[in-house]
């Protein structure tokens, strides 16, 4: 048992929370499963669930077709989660919300519809050190094929991206900042606020990779003033394969269909096709129906506990784990920003994170090892990989002793 | 129990990896890659008459694959080349199937324990891929996936 303070949100009751989580009433190995890789996927609440066992049982129908009843109330379900993603988002109107597979996907449609028509050769993309895969190949693809240019907002030791040499990379050439809100790897928060004030006064465009940020702060991207922002539902304990992306009414009015099909046109003769209005016009084939509608229960998950407790609560989790991590001789927590979100990510002296990871999995406890889909931050820091404890809401303060406890078993066998 | 992994040998062979340098006489060289962890292994023989004389490494990786190529090196002197291919495959049998333990193996018997994680076989092949794109004569550094 640690002596370190544990400081709880008034009205904030884990265990209860625990309760709406099946998942985690289970043991792994013969120990109670500890789960401490929300960033790679969160927990499903049974409402999510249950919106989705209740679609496939009781309305499933195609949607924006039929006349029919079951047809009427699965459309009416799945584009309530889109005045839902408004709402969670603060978008100007329901519009700008396009349903996508996830933050992957979103990246993928706006460097591709938006970058077909607005980047020519010697133009030039920003994005940041800090990237996931996903917020750095779609462009790097997008670069290589109009002739224009990768620049990338370098970080300091601690894992913040450098305001200044950004500033430098900022010019004319300049298309599209596209950064993400918290970091994967490392946990980092950045500013987004000023990096898209910065390339809005260059005149570029921004988009934002809200992945990790949805699960564990407001969003407001009207305050933010930013031009796409994109998230995974199964991040923010939705099921997999459904995301949003937000695009303003006049880029997105502007930019060609992603991909064409059924549910994206108005009228279609072999000589011409005319495209729907927004939001149907990127929303080409029958949807992930049930997935947006489980997306919407998890958005209203969200909410009954609210982003400010779970910021606050996720915080005091961080610090604990910031102070019990740090009491490891031998250990080295990998971004330590002054502004940063519940991830702990870590290297052991002479000990491989895959090595720590098998040794942590069979007592039970669940970290990401390996380079995070993130291998330029890996390579900022010299290390091949880390090992990533992620919390979430749902997490405990006695699951972080139970971590440093299977740290402690780690040594034991590797020292 | 996890111990049945991180057997003492493995351990052992982790911490103080057997012929691990570079060989600058080597006729053979390739690189091995696991992009899942990031493990980089080069790999050194010096072929004669058909016969393995020598081999060496030198890399970064786990626990796993570090104590693999460790005991591959030592495993594999005075070896032909196909008695090499021929260990690969019975090393190859050990982690991935039940049939029963050949004595060809030896040492490397304590890597039987891989087998119920299937995540880090991977991990215990690295070496042995190598090797075969070593004796193919493979100029493309070898991937685990």
């Amino acid at each position: 048992m640690s002596t370190l303070t544990r400081v709880v949100p008034a009205g904030f009751d884990v265990e209860r929370i625990r309760e709406d989580f099946p998942v985690l009433k289970q043991s792994i190995h013969g120990k109670p499963l500890v789960y401490l890789d929300s960033a790679a996927t969160a927990q499903k609440p049974n409402a999510v669930i249950d919106a989705i066992r209740r679609f496939h049982e009781v309305d499933c129908a195609n949607i924006h077709r039929g006349v029919h009843e079951l047809s009427q109330r699965s459309t009416a379900a799945y584009e309530e989660t889109r005045a839902k993603a408004k709402k969670f988002l603060n978008a100007r109107t329901k519009n700008e919300l396009i349903f996508v597979r996830g933050a992957t996907e979103g990246i993928n449609l706006v460097a591709s519809s938006w970058g077909r028509g607005n980047v020519k050769p010697g133009d030039e993309i920003v994005i940041s050190a800090l990237e996931h895969h996903s917020n750095i190949v779609p462009w790097q693809m997008l670069c290589e094929d109009k002739g224009a240019k990768l620049r990338v907002i370098p970080m300091n030791d601690r894992g913040e991206l450098l305001l200044e040499e950004y500033e430098k990379l900022l010019g004319p050439r300049t298309r599209m900042v596209a950064v993400t809100h918290v970091s994967n790897a490392l946990g980092t928060i950045n500013p987004v606020g000023r990096i898209v004030e910065m390339a809005h006064r260059a005149g570029a465009l921004t988009l934002i990779d809200g992945a990790q940020a949805a699960p564990h702060m407001k969003i407001d991207v009207q305050a933010l003033d930013a031009d796409f922002y994109t998230f995974s539902g199964h991040k923010v304990f939705g099921p997999t394969g459904i995301g949003i992306l937000y695009g303003k009414t006049r880029l997105l009015n502007a930019m060609p269909p992603y991909q064409g099909g059924g549910d994206m046109i108005k009228t279609v003769t072999f000589e011409k096709t005319t495209y729907a209005d927004l939001p149907y016009k990127f929303e080409a084939g029958t949807p992930n129906i049930a997935g947006g509608i489980g997306l919407g229960a998890a958005l209203d998950y969200v909410n009954s506990i609210g982003l400010d407790t779970i910021a606050a609560y996720e915080h005091e989790l961080l610090v604990y784990g910031t102070e019990a991590l740090g009491e490891i001789p031998g250990l080295r927590i990998v971004g330590t920003a002054k502004e940063k979100a519940a991830v702990l990510s870590f290297v052991i002296d002479g000990i491989h994170p895959h090595d720590i990871g098998t040794v942590l999995d069979r007592q039970g406890i669940a970290v990401r090892t390996g380079h995070h889909c993130a291998q330029p931050v890996m390579d900022r820091f010299r290390v091949p990989a880390t090992t990533r404890a992620s919390l979430a809401f749902y997490n405990t303060f006695a699951e972080i002793d139970a971590l440093t406890a299977g740290l402690q078993k780690v040594k034991e066998i590797f020292s | 129990m996890v111990d049945d992994l991180y057997q003492e040998i493995i351990l052992d062979h982790s911490k103080h990896p057997r012929n691990c340098h570079p060989m600058e006489d080597a006729t053979r060289k390739a690189e091995g890659y696991n992009p899942l962890c990031g493990d980089k292994l080069k790999l050194f023989i010096k072929v004669e008459d058909d016969i393995v004389k020598d081999v060496s490494f030198v890399g970064s990786g786990c626990a796993i694959s570090t104590a693999s190529a460790s005991l591959m090196t030592e495993s594999l002197k005075g070896k032909t080349r196909d008695e090499a291919l021929k260990l690969l495959e019975r090393f190859h049998d050990l982690l991935t199937t039940d049939s029963p333990v050949s004595h060809e193996l030896g040492k490397l018997v304590v890597f039987c324990g891989v087998r119920d994680y299937p995540a880090r076989v991977k991990c215990a092949t690295l070496a042995w891929h190598t090797l075969k794109s070593a004796l193919n004569g493979a100029a493309e550094p070898v991937s685990t996936e």
